[in-house]
């Protein structure tokens, strides 16, 4: 069965890829290394998993300014997530999104979308309509 | 979004293909955070080191300067990546320095003037009450918004240098009155002493606040931070929270009481000794092997510089002690005999630099570093994620750690 989560308007394009799922915050500095295309940050919940064309699904960002960069330069490399899925971006995550042209949405209706999706789900993204789906099962998207 | 005429102009490319780039940006910005309007700056502040901007960001700065665009408002830069005048020796390779030049060169062209610091509100041009600004770099957001009542949101690279293209901002955020008052309350039980247990207790607030949007209200401090004490705090709180803005009450000028920021009605939480205790847990030694002393983040001021003089005279380093100031505090530092004095010792002082942004993961592994010592509560959180394990100790503990050769 689809399931449809409704947000605020994001930035982006239309993108539809596997989520990479955690109760966890977000920061391009403190937690990936940008060339392995990992995150790297021992504490992090998904140290050692690779982001690289994942839908990133987290709470809300970390600590600096860096990632408005950062992600504009992952995406030139081709090493970056597809989408930033969030309860609550900052301002640095919104921007980065505008320079990189990455997929981005937030503040979700249903609660809490690091609860309603799960690692491995396929999901499509409609910044401008304010929504995700998720297109596939658990078990059908492996 | 509400355009002015000129804006409207812009977005028409009437000024060129990159002031349209610079407002179709702020408009996309500004639209995603429900903005009504633009609100004029009057400075920007960009962070733009070489490890974060890649190729990709000097190409984009280099088209611009092509072009012959220029900032309309003056706009000042962040600490960079690399001392041109000190990076062989650090393992970082010419193709770090060459991306480093060739991003300075496209700067300058577009009218940026190349301060490299991430202390303005010590050295340059302080923003006043009331001033909305475009400032990159947590610490000079959340200083300028906190201790001088500037408007500011955390304005990352592409978006300072859009504020400096166009001369306005997005009005969200911080920029509207109604999202400066308090949502959180704090009280503090145990004073800090000096800059390194102002850092921790930012560190702490800015964990439990843990969101842009949360704006902390601190009460219970038993005497006014000094400057460098009050930059400290506030860096961490950025860097654990993401946090944009405190008050405490009556220190900060917004918040003479508790009243004028709306705080009264919140549930008061106690930053407690034990608090404190599990934050520097989280940052202690594991043995005694040391391989680096890192003094930066923010970068040292004068006082900073002479205190590190003081505590280096006369002695000899056993391991590197790495010291990170601006530009603006070198020149002083030298003429007063301050960096001869850590230098002597055998420490290496770098200026317009910030360790962490300095690809401290391949300096770090081009030298052998992992265990780093540091009296930044910022810079400890940082590193973890670039293969160090970082250690928190007080200034005078570091530099006699330095001394040493071994964890303090």
């Amino acid at each position: 069965m689809t399931r449809i989560f409704a947000c605020h308007t994001g930035i982006g394009p239309i993108v539809t890829g596997k989520a990479l799922v955690a109760a966890d915050n977000f920061s391009a500095r403190y937690d990936l290394d940008r060339i392995k295309g990992v995150f790297s940050r021992p504490q992090h919940l998904l140290f050692g998993q690779s982001y690289k064309d994942k839908v990133l699904v987290l709470n809300t960002a970390k600590g600096g300014v860096a990632t408005a960069w950062m992600l504009n330069e992952m995406v030139a490399r081709e090493v970056a997530p597809k989408a930033l899925v969030l309860n609550s971006a900052n301002t640095i995550l919104a921007q980065g999104a505008a320079m990189a042209n990455m997929t981005l949405v937030d503040r979700f209706v249903d609660g809490d979308i690091t609860k309603l999706i799960k690692t491995g789900q396929i999901i499509r993204i409609d910044p401008k309509a304010g929504n995700i789906q998720i297109t596939s099962s658990l078990s059908s998207a492996r | 979004m509400r355009l002015t005429d000129e804006e409207e102009a812009m977005l028409a490319g009437d000024m060129g293909p990159h002031v349209q780039w610079a407002i179709d940006h702020q408009i996309n910005i500004g639209t995603f955070f429900d903005a009504a309007d633009m609100v004029p700056v009057s400075q920007a502040h960009m962070m733009a080191d070489p490890e974060s901007c890649g190729d990709a960001g000097t190409a984009f700065m280099e088209d611009i300067a092509r072009d012959k665009s220029k900032v309309v408002i003056p706009m000042i830069t962040d600490p960079r990546g690399v001392d041109l005048s000190y990076y062989r020796p650090l393992g970082q390779t010419e193709e770090m320095a060459s991306l480093e030049r060739r991003f300075i060169i496209a700067c300058e062209a577009i009218g940026i003037m190349m301060t490299n610091t991430c202390i303005n509100y010590q050295t340059i041009m302080p923003p006043v009450f009331g001033d909305h600004v475009a400032y990159g770099d947590t610490g000079v957001v959340i200083y300028s918004n906190s201790v001088c009542g500037a408007r500011s949101n955390f304005e990352g690279g592409p978006s300072a240098l859009a504020a400096g293209l166009t001369g306005r901002t997005p009005r969200y955020g911080l920029h509207l009155e109604q999202n400066r008052t308090a949502t959180r309350r704090y009280r503090v039980t145990t004073q800090p002493q000096e800059l390194t247990d102002w850092g921790v207790l930012g560190a702490v607030i800015g964990r439990k606040a843990g969101s842009y949007w949360e704006v902390p209200v601190i009460e219970g401090l038993d005497h006014a931070p000094t400057s460098d004490e009050i930059k400290h705090f506030g860096a961490a709180m950025a860097s654990y929270g993401s946090t944009p803005l405190f008050h405490i009450v009556g220190i900060t000028p917004e918040a003479p009481t508790i009243e004028a920021v709306s705080g009264t009605g919140l549930l008061e939480e106690k930053i407690t000794a034990a608090d404190i205790a599990a934050l520097r847990d989280s940052f202690a030694g594991h043995g005694d092997q040391l391989d680096v002393v890192v003094l930066a983040a923010p970068q040292l001021s004068l006082v900073e510089m002479h205190d590190a003089a003081s505590y280096c005279a006369g002695r000899r380093l056993k391991k590197p002690l790495i010291v990170c100031t601006s530009p603006q505090v070198y020149g002083d530092a030298t003429r007063m005999g301050f960096v001869a004095t850590i230098e002597d010792a055998g420490g290496t002082v770098l200026q317009g630099t910030c360790f962490y942004n300095q690809y401290a993961r391949e300096i770090g592994e081009a030298n052998g570093w992992v265990n780093l010592l540091s009296n930044s509560a910022k810079i400890v959180n940082i590193l973890g994620g670039y293969g160090y394990q970082p250690v928190l100790a007080s200034m005078r503990d570091c530099i006699e750690a330095a001394i040493e050769g071994k964890m303090a």
